[in-house]
């Protein structure tokens, strides 16, 4: 998708680049009128292999497989492990999700992940800065046992620092215990 | 963004915009039988204009929980002279002590502030001072009249003049604030976009370390309190955080995960000589020394909980000390050493509590749902700590028995981690 919405904008450049020249030459206005005929031509023109681009374009893409971290549907698409409170144990229902992570890691030797450990906003900022470190090195450890390299993964934790959801309640400090797997190039 | 700012910790510039934000609740649950009648008589020539330094002494005198006050504000004229037949009101209100004080202006920008403290039933003097000082200046020369007054009354020092240090986050604007021991006149000491944690001063009050995540990870930092010159301490892979001065000033405690783990080790305040104290696979944090410099305290869930260790300041086997509750964390000795405050959760809250060292008898001091990160003053009569009304994060002092509680509420950002200096 993203190649042919390049090519559209090219083509659009172009377009308006050979509209410029269709502005009337006051001396010579015959010049001007086949000038602006030229270039309506040569916009139809552009426009024409514009469109065939596109479409030629928009065959590649859908010949291409879908990069399966791109795909909502897939499992891939799950990227955080969520603890209960003051625990960095994972529970079974997050092995299917590790497994495809370990399965993808293992498969594509240059995708590199940082595993980013996060804790609700009660208790001690060091000791959750900590606690934080310990949910990433636990998800780190899932997948090392996986067989992804160390040299994959690195961790890191934000402690209470960075929580993705506000408030204080149940709901809000679930959220922020997690552990988030965060692809290096996203 | 970082930008260190100079910081004159005894020039406090104007902290009116901040004051018109900043609001304080005195709550006093301790029987009045126990604590020392004063009565403060408004100063000749204070008019409005002036009335801060009265005001401020009397909020201090409240706050220490040990002093209570005596109204003789409908005397007119007001008790100026020690000589004033009128002392025998003031006594037969209840006062043990007055106190007296005239303010008159020295030219435009400097006042002479004098003041007496009298005994009610002799009196005699039992203190005086004058104070020439800019007009910008005034709530730091009534702190200093509170701590004359308490130490005079008490006969434990003052720690109304010290200073306090915290995190304020607004939006996501994280500020390094220094404020006087009431919260007042607070100054920004580093800014940044991304988090700031745990300040700790050194003990002389002269340099301060801190966490900053503005590389990406958490990196402990040593900074001049005069300069504002600073240095990377501890920015090893992984997390460094967690600094705590040793009562020298020479070494500093920290925790890092470099090597597996949380662990604590100690440097040296030039950053050389890293040495590890801890080993294993549990998680230990937040060291804290005791005042001899003898021994760290400091959180562990080596057994399953977070909970508090002691063990020897150059490493050994650590001694379990807080066996209540599951999750007891955040310790900070007393200054005579014979105690340390610490946070204890109990059914979901988190209170601030102080366990008896030798005993090891625990009294909870507070009740609120969140309230962290205490510090003793350097008296060892209050301690500083973070708590939470709604979303909003706020400061509190609570008397070391529980009995006054005092909170600071400011609307211009989320304050936490709290601690008390010199």
């Amino acid at each position: 998708m993203r190649n042919s919405l390049l090519v559209l904008l090219i083509a659009g450049v172009l377009a308006g680049c050979s509209s410029e020249a269709t502005k009337p030459d006051n001396s010579q206005a015959d010049a001007a009128r086949l000038a602006a005929e030229k270039a309506a031509a040569e916009k139809a023109a552009a426009d024409k292999a514009a469109a065939e681009a596109a479409a030629r374009a928009q065959q590649q893409v859908t010949a291409q497989p879908i990069n399966p971290l791109n795909d909502p549907n897939s499992i891939l698409a799950q990227r955080s492990v969520y603890f209960a409170f003051d625990k960095s144990n994972i529970t079974s229902e997050y092995q299917p999700m590790l497994q495809a992570h370990a399965a993808y890691l293992v498969a594509h030797t240059n995708a590199k992940v940082q595993l980013q450990g996060n804790c609700d906003n009660r208790g001690s900022v060091e000791y959750n800065l900590a606690l934080g470190q310990r949910r990433a090195d636990s998800v780190k450890n899932a997948l090392h046992l996986l067989n992804v390299p160390d040299a994959q993964m690195s961790t890191i934790s934000y402690g209470k620092e960075k929580p993705r959801a506000l408030g204080n309640n149940e709901a809000a400090w679930a959220q922020n215990r997690r552990t988030d797997i965060v692809y290096q190039s996203e | 963004m970082i930008s260190g700012w100079r910081v004159g910790l005894l020039i406090l510039g104007c902290g009116a915009s901040w004051l018109a934000q900043a609001a304080m609740t005195i709550d006093i649950t301790g029987g009045e039988a126990t604590k020392i009648p004063v009565a403060i008589s408004p100063f000749e020539g204070a008019g409005s204009q002036y009335r801060v330094v009265t005001d401020v002494v009397a909020a201090d005198l409240l706050r220490s929980g040990e002093l209570s006050l005596v109204d003789i504000s409908d005397l007119n004229p007001p008790l100026v002279e020690p000589t004033d037949a009128r002392f025998g009101i003031a006594r037969q209100r209840g006062a043990e002590a007055v106190v007296l004080g005239k303010i008159a202006p020295e030219n435009d920008r400097e006042v002479d502030v004098r003041f007496r403290l009298m005994d009610a039933v002799q009196q005699t003097q039992m203190a005086g001072y004058s104070y020439t000082a800019n007009v910008s200046q005034l709530r730091t020369i009534a702190h200093k009249i509170a701590d004359v007054v308490y130490q005079k009354l008490t006969g434990v020092p003052g720690i109304f003049s010290t200073h306090i240090a915290y995190i304020m986050q607004t939006g996501s604007v994280y500020r390094l604030q220094v404020a006087d021991s009431d919260g007042q006149d607070a100054q920004t000491v580093l800014k940044s976009d991304e988090p700031l944690m745990s300040p700790a001063w050194s003990p002389d009050g002269s340099k301060m370390a801190y966490v900053s995540f503005e590389k990406g990870h958490a990196v402990v930092y040593e900074q001049s309190m005069a300069t504002g010159k600073r240095f990377v301490l501890a920015g090893f892979h992984g997390s460094n955080s967690a600094p705590a001065w040793s009562p020298d000033g020479s070494k500093i405690a920290l925790v890092l995960t470099r090597d597996g783990g949380s662990q604590v080790y100690v440097v040296r305040a030039d950053g050389s000589g890293l040495t590890r104290l801890t080993s294993g696979g549990a998680i230990n944090t937040e060291p804290n020394w005791s005042p001899d410099g003898n021994t760290l305290l400091f959180t562990s869930d080596r057994d399953g909980s977070p909970q508090i260790y002691s063990m020897p300041s150059t490493g050994g086997q650590p001694t379990r000390l807080t066996f209540d509750g599951k999750y007891n964390v955040s310790p900070h000795w007393s200054p005579d050493g014979k105690s340390f405050a610490f946070v204890t959760r109990d059914e979901g809250q988190f209170h601030i509590a102080v366990m008896d060292v030798a005993s090891g008898q625990v009294q909870v001091l507070t009740n609120g749902d969140n309230d962290e990160s205490p510090s003793f003053a350097p008296n060892g009569k209050m301690i500083l700590y973070a708590t939470q009304m709604g979303d909003n994060g706020d400061l509190a002092v609570v008397t070391s028995d529980g009995q006054t509680h005092e909170q600071l509420v400011n609307t211009e950002g989320y304050m936490e981690e709290p601690v008390w200096g010199r």
